[in-house]
């Protein structure tokens, strides 16, 4: 008998389910619709510019163009896409690491905060493509050049960002840990690294595209594999539909990042700073 | 009545006329030699176990700083404060006192219950001094402010006055034998000022816990009280340590007794004196 009762609202609700899917996606196509036409648009437009004047393709292909090259050269752009990601993946992963327990060190010493902070800018004013040489230079050419550039281009904005985070506690609250007789690691974890989180992914998103871009910066340089390989291999063949298509999987892929850290911090921020309605 | 007898502290009552907290000739200096500022000079005053004590005077008196002496918040320049014959800094790691600051102070991502069991789970060196099983049930304690059934709000889904409320449920959760407050209702609107007014009345009725209260509002000061202690500024120092005499349990509605009125006027003229 329950036998019976269970498959049946199984059967009900999986068209209900369906249809709630269905319905959500409308929703989000018709909440997206300005920005889907104005880029469809663009499209056409490009399409049609290329089109009318004659541009020949080498200098600007069409938009057609760029999807046959998508066709034709599948293999090439997926064998290359897959060292970019891991490069653009670990450099995130540990430039935040680096700059997340920085940052927890410099709130906790005033001292390491004074003799560290000058040289983390120092080395954010240096041109993350003349660091490349060096870097190919001291670790050769695989993948740790691009770890460590993609890294390093994270690095910054989550330090300043976590440090600002963690010293946004209010004067109260940190008092009030005080009366509670609270040690430095007990307000470190229940005052200090949840009111950094909002400061955290406003600069893990920037680090999310940025972490890319490293990625391909570093490739440039005599690199043999990578997205920005392609690109600069592509380039002096004079390949620009291939070129067109490896910049666009290039933005994709830091669109989806971007996007991947949005979702997680919906998920885990629920909050509202206090006092606010 | 809501479990009175587990939320009364547990440590056992000394003669009636105890002392919770004996300050003597309390100095605090800040700044440095060339800047110095005294914000408190020569404070002696006992507060008797069980007491509500008002704190009033003019801004820059030194009330918030003498407050703050107590709760182990601010260095002593000079004198002494004891809290149960102990120092400062010995009540605070026994849990004798807890804090309700003007501002809520909730932690914003943790949900009402979660804010209130907060000292229960901090403070692991502190809570080896005191007894085990020695806290109130925190859905007791929200049942008493008037929050039964916001366990799972977040604070920012509830109102300023309900946010203090569950404030004061927190300080409360560890059965302080002192509760010190610090404009807690300042900032909040009249209406909701009064009912929490009378609501402190309550739990203080309730629990027997001692509080020593500041506040730059004659009538509450007056309303609240057992006694007022009158601070006066530059430098801040004791201008007067009085009694307030009207009956407890006292409501709203006695604020429009001569008698009230009477102790207002008085209150006035003290403050005035002191500018």
């Amino acid at each position: 008998m329950s036998h019976v009762v269970s498959s049946t609202t199984k059967t009900d609700a999986a068209p209900d389910r369906k249809i709630a899917l269905l319905d959500a996606t409308a929703g989000v196509l018709v909440k997206h619709m300005p920005a889907i036409a104005a880029a469809v648009g663009l499209v056409v437009l490009w399409q049609f510019v290329v089109w009318f004047f004659k541009i020949p393709t080498f200098m600007a292909p069409s938009p057609v163009d760029v999807a046959y090259a998508f066709r034709d050269n599948a293999g090439i752009l997926w064998t290359n896409m897959l060292p970019t990601i891991l490069e653009a993946f670990l450099g995130f992963v540990f430039g935040n690491l680096v700059a997340i327990l920085l940052a927890i060190w410099f709130v906790h010493s005033a001292t390491a905060e004074k003799a560290f902070y000058p040289i983390a800018v120092f080395i954010k004013a240096i041109p993350i493509i003349a660091l490349a040489p060096i870097l190919v230079l001291i670790f050769g050419n695989g993948l740790a050049p691009k770890i460590i550039i993609a890294g390093l281009i994270c690095f910054f904005p989550t330090l300043v960002n976590m440090v600002q985070g963690l010293k946004s506690a209010s004067p109260a609250m940190l008092d009030l840990m005080r009366v509670l007789s609270a040690s430095n690691t007990e307000i470190l974890w229940k005052v200090r690294l949840p009111s950094s989180m909002p400061f955290l992914f406003a600069a893990l998103k920037i680090a999310a595209t940025s972490s890319v871009m490293g990625a391909i910066v570093a490739e440039w340089i005599g690199s043999s594999f990578g997205l920005g390989a392609l690109i600069i291999e592509a380039t002096y063949n004079f390949r620009s539909p291939l070129l067109y298509a490896t910049v666009v999987i290039a933005a994709v892929l830091a669109v989806v990042l971007f996007f991947i850290v949005s979702v997680i911090e919906a998920r885990m921020i629920r909050w509202k700073p206090a006092g606010s309605h | 009545m809501l479990g009175t007898a587990k939320l009364m502290p547990n440590v056992p009552l000394t003669e009636p006329a105890a002392t919770a907290v004996s300050i003597r000739n309390l100095s605090v200096r800040f700044g440095d030699r060339n800047n110095e500022f005294t914000a408190l000079s020569d404070v002696s005053v006992d507060i008797p176990e069980g007491a509500f004590v008002t704190m009033l005077g003019p801004s820059g008196c030194g009330k918030s700083t003498l407050l703050r002496c107590v709760a182990d918040l601010v260095h002593i320049s000079d004198g002494s404060i004891s809290v149960f014959g102990r120092s400062p800094q010995e009540a605070r790691q026994s849990r004798d006192f807890a804090f309700v600051f003007q501002d809520a102070t909730l932690l914003p991502w943790r949900n009402v219950i979660d804010n209130v069991r907060l000292p229960l789970e901090v403070g692991k060196h502190a809570q080896k001094h005191t007894m085990p099983g020695n806290y109130a049930d925190p859905h007791e304690l929200l049942a008493m402010v008037g929050l039964k059934g916001r366990e799972n709000s977040l604070p920012h889904e509830l109102s300023g006055g309900m946010r203090q409320r569950v404030a004061i449920a927190r300080a409360l959760i560890t059965r302080p034998r002192i509760l010190l407050m610090d404009e807690p209702f300042g900032a909040l609107d009249e209406i909701t000022r009064d009912r929490l007014n009378e609501e402190l009345l309550r739990v203080w009725q309730e629990t027997g816990t001692t509080i020593l209260f500041v506040t730059h509002s004659i009538p509450e000061a007056a309303f609240l009280g057992q006694n007022v202690l009158m601070l006066q500024a530059h430098p801040g120092r004791v201008k007067e340590f009085m009694k307030v005499d009207l009956p407890f349990p006292r409501s709203l509605a006695v604020r429009d007794t001569v008698e009230f009125i009477g102790v207002t006027a008085h209150l006035r003229r003290l403050l005035e004196e002191c500018l």
